[in-house]
């Protein structure tokens, strides 16, 4: 783990402020998993940083460059990263050396947020992996984990070649989001080698059995009979499409279906299993850090910090919440709503009489004095992900108080223009933006496409098209996997089009 | 420290290296990299290496965003994200900027126009001193203390005089265990060359044609500052008189006197008799003109120069013509007419920025 690799503990100082702190988190409500924190130097932060947090992970050249680029923009001074925390049991979070107290308190108070979110939001259930028998918590051992995805993919290095893994490791990623959000992580069957052959045709009719003859019109009458034969052409019909319903998991369908050498397998495995693990975080990004904000600021404020300290965490508090070029900020718009929900239902703003009522100085200045506030967030950070947070408490008051608008490109002007102001158009742009994690949904349609092991996808074309540079670049990737001609199904400019590459070139067509 | 991340990073400069290579010839045509000159390094815009996945047309989707402003007015910022870190948009948006040593450069140069290495003459007479640790002493400064060797000696003696005690191993060396690493100086022959920059500022040359010698004789002195350790440069402005000048002036004057080339191949002469004996340099004189002389004669005075002093003392002797709008372009073919089959004169007809570079690849092409 992480503390054995690098002699990274904490000052006896800090390990104080940490006990302290995580004692006021306990005194709110918080419930957290063992916390480590680890000192590092912003070197060793760019490096993990680069790793997405994690100390190891598979050899692969995307992880040099984001160190590079986080390299460069520290030394340039445009940019600092002051926490980083992961979701494992214990929970790993890092501080930067040289942060001044105030800093360093703000970030664990922050920190404690995010593994009180990661162990109870159900999003995240799809990282555990098991339950320890001793404490009964979810055993997430990701550290490890990754380790062991590095040393797989190492072994295959040495084995077939480092370019040719990586060149592989390229293609994978590309295909990196297209798993099903949906659908609980489970890991890919063993492949049946000559299921194709062995599969023996059950064209033989369920009927029950019968002793003597005479009985037959009895047991099986003809009624029976009959419905049993259509059963069977519907079985029938129904097998001759595969996958019988469409996919959206398309990796887990090509672990699984493709013609993969055994280190290929291995790499798209290990690619699919990661793509699973970042998940969550993506869905819930804007309530996992609204809600650490709303823990730090209230940990920070009401405890933590003493008078000379609170004008250094107010400034670097506001510089965290700040919106600029009229960005919106996850962290602002997921503090200022699970707020917005803490008042609304302690002042009983909820329910058919509230939905009902349409004055709006009425509601302005609604209290039924419920109290129901802090009940209510610890249930939202339980049960929501970013779609339904935004679906259910966004209010049109929220969003004319936060300034909220939604933007678009005019191509008329050739530039980003604010485009509405109402309620209805920036929940339902916020909403796309959130919808499978801001992925289009693609799916397997037919894996025997064209009655010559074609494969057919399909993109759920919901109002806007693919960027097709690059979708043909991921057709690429499909047929290196799948070793014959891909064909996507998609809408172009409002025209059903469907792209296709079958090794050599791309064709691009109308669909009737 | 070595971090993990080395090895994924130097697998990033490897693909970057690529990069670079495949897109040499628009930064040459640029000329962009000039202005990116470091003391040791250039830095390279390389457009940033995206993953491409399925996801939406950028400009079709759009997003929120929170502010003032009324419908209909522009995003202060120029691609708005929504903060959840959206994939790119336009390509070019996202640049990473990468530091090249001006050696790796070269080396990339020297691949993409598959350059071959220069034959250094064989001159000797130029010794340089090179220090090199070679042993070990009993004296020294303590910053070159050698503590394994330090503490053999103290560990030995204690052991020889018994007062080492297992339990307790505690070793203290006395000024007499003390080893220092020692140095010898040898002595190395080295090559030194020198490029002589020669070009006409007559009115003829416009900015064009200068900024196309700019380009090229950055790339040249890349290349041949990788070839030799020691390398100096001199520059020469000509119209009817030629002047020695500095870096600076040379790709910022602008006369617009007439143009007599024998002019600036005389100083040429006189410099490199006076400061560069052939016996000792690797001579490499460049000149860049639109091609057009005041005279026949002095042209003839030229052909004389060259062939009698400059050609002998050089390497090789690189003529660059730049086509302009107003030169004849005439010189280039006397020289060709006068020195057929000369090997040690090279012209190349430089028509506009993309010939740039076949004119590195005929000047340093040939190796001398």
């Amino acid at each position: 783990m992480a503390s054995f690799a690098l002699k990274t503990a904490l000052p006896s100082y800090l390990r104080d402020e940490q006990l302290r702190i995580e004692g006021f988190a306990r005194d709110f409500g918080l419930d957290f998993f063992p916390t480590i924190f680890e000192m590092l130097n912003y070197d060793q932060m760019n490096e993990i940083a680069a790793f997405l947090g994690f100390p190891t992970r598979y050899p692969h050249w995307r992880f040099g460059m984001e160190y590079e680029r986080l390299s460069k923009s520290h030394e340039y001074g445009l940019s600092k990263i002051y926490e980083m925390v992961i979701n494992n049991n214990p929970s790993i979070a890092y501080l930067l050396e040289g942060n001044s107290l105030v800093d360093q308190k703000l970030v664990m108070a922050h920190v404690l947020g995010h593994v009180d979110f990661f162990k109870n939001n159900f999003a995240f259930r799809v990282t555990d992996q098991g339950t320890d028998r001793r404490t009964g918590g979810p055993v997430r051992k990701w550290i490890d984990t990754m380790a062991n995805h590095g040393a797989i993919v190492r072994r295959w290095s040495k084995r077939v070649g480092v370019e040719k893994v990586e060149a592989f490791i390229d293609v994978c990623l590309t295909l990196e989001n297209l798993i099903d959000p949906n659908k609980p992580f489970d890991p890919p069957k063993p492949r049946k080698e000559e299921d194709d052959d062995d599969a023996v045709e059950s064209t033989e009719l369920h009927l029950l059995r019968v002793e003597k003859d005479y009985m037959e019109s009895f047991i099986n009458p003809a009624e029976f009979v009959e419905a049993q034969k259509s059963k069977l052409e519907e079985e029938k019909e129904k097998t001759k499409f595969f996958p019988e319903q469409p996919d959206r998991d398309v990796l887990g369908f090509l672990v699984e279906h493709a013609p993969l050498e055994r280190w290929e397998r291995d790499v798209l495995s290990i690619i699919r299993r990661e793509a699973h693990y970042f998940l969550p975080q993506m869905q819930t990004k804007i309530m996992n850090e609204g809600w650490a904000s709303y823990w730090h600021s209230r940990m920070m404020t009401e405890r933590i910090c003493d008078t000379s300290e609170i004008v250094d965490y107010a400034e670097r508090n506001a510089g965290v919440l700040q919106t600029s070029g009229g960005q919106l900020n996850p962290y602002k718009l997921g503090v200022e709503l699970f707020r917005n929900i803490e008042e609304r239902w302690n002042r009983g703003q909820f329910g058919k009489e509230w939905t009902d009522c349409d004055d709006y100085a009425e509601r302005r200045h609604w209290d039924r004095r419920t109290g129901l506030g802090q009940e209510k967030i610890f249930e939202v950070r339980k049960l929501y992900t970013d779609v339904t947070f935004i679906d259910e408490f966004l209010t049109p008051e929220f969003a004319l108080d936060q300034k909220l608008f939604s933007f678009g490109f005019n191509p008329r002007n050739d530039r980003w223009e604010i485009e509405s102001r109402k309620f209805e158009d920036i929940k339902k742009k916020l909403l796309f933006s959130l919808t499978n994690a801001g992925n289009p949904v693609i799916e397997v349609l037919d894996a025997n496409y064209g009655k010559r092991g074609d494969l057919l996808l399909r993109h759920d074309h919901i109002g806007i098209d693919l960027r097709i540079d690059w979708a043909r670049d991921v057709m690429q990737s499909l047929e290196r996997i799948w070793q014959r001609p891909v064909e996507l199904h998609t809408v172009l400019e409002g025209k059903n089009t469907m792209l296709r590459f079958d090794g050599n070139e791309h064709i691009q067509r109308a669909l009737k | 420290m070595s971090l993990k991340i080395d090895q994924d990073h130097s697998r990033f400069r490897h693909i970057v290296r690529g990069k670079i290579r495949q897109n040499l010839r628009k930064y040459i045509s640029k000329g962009e990299l000039i202005g990116r000159q470091g003391q040791e390094t250039v830095s390279i815009p390389i457009p940033q290496i995206d993953i491409p996945r399925f996801r939406f047309a950028d400009k079709q989707q759009g997003g929120v965003g929170q502010g003032e402003g009324k419908p209909g007015d522009a995003l202060s910022s120029p691609s708005p994200g929504d903060g959840k870190g959206k994939a790119g948009g336009d390509p070019g948006e996202h640049v990473l900027e990468v530091d090249v040593t001006l050696e790796e450069l070269a080396d990339i140069l020297g691949e993409e126009l598959e350059l071959p290495n220069i034959e250094v003459r064989g001159k000797s007479s130029i010794i340089d001193q090179k220090d090199r640790y070679v042993g070990i002493r009993r004296v020294g400064p303590d910053s070159l203390r050698h503590f394994r060797r330090t503490f053999r000696s103290a560990l030995r003696r204690q052991i020889a005089l018994g007062t080492y005690d297992r339990d307790r191993p505690v070793i203290i060396p006395t000024r007499e265990d003390m080893r220092y690493r020692s140095w010898k100086t040898e002595e190395e022959p080295v090559t030194n060359a020198v490029i002589l920059y020669m070009m006409d500022v007559s009115g003829s040359m416009g900015d064009e044609q200068k900024e196309i010698v700019r380009i090229e004789s950055f790339w040249i002195d890349t290349w041949l500052k990788r070839q030799y350790k020691g390398i100096e440069t001199r520059f020469i402005i000509h119209d009817a008189v030629a002047r020695e000048v500095d870096r600076d002036t040379f790709f910022r004057t602008r006369e617009s006197g007439g143009t007599m080339i024998s002019s600036a191949y005389k100083l040429a002469a006189q410099i490199i008799e006076h400061d560069y004996p052939s016996t000792e340099w690797n001579i490499y004189p460049f000149h860049f003109s639109d091609g057009d002389n005041w005279s026949v004669d002095d042209t003839l005075l030229c052909v004389e120069l060259l062939r009698d002093q400059l050609l002998p003392a050089s390497n090789v002797f690189s003529y660059g013509q730049v086509e302009s709008p107003y030169g004849s372009g005439q010189f280039i073919k006397d020289l060709k007419e006068h020195f057929k089959g000369h090997d040690g004169l090279i012209t190349s007809e430089i028509r506009d920025r993309d010939s740039i570079v076949g004119s590195i690849r005929d000047f340093l092409g040939k190796g001398r």
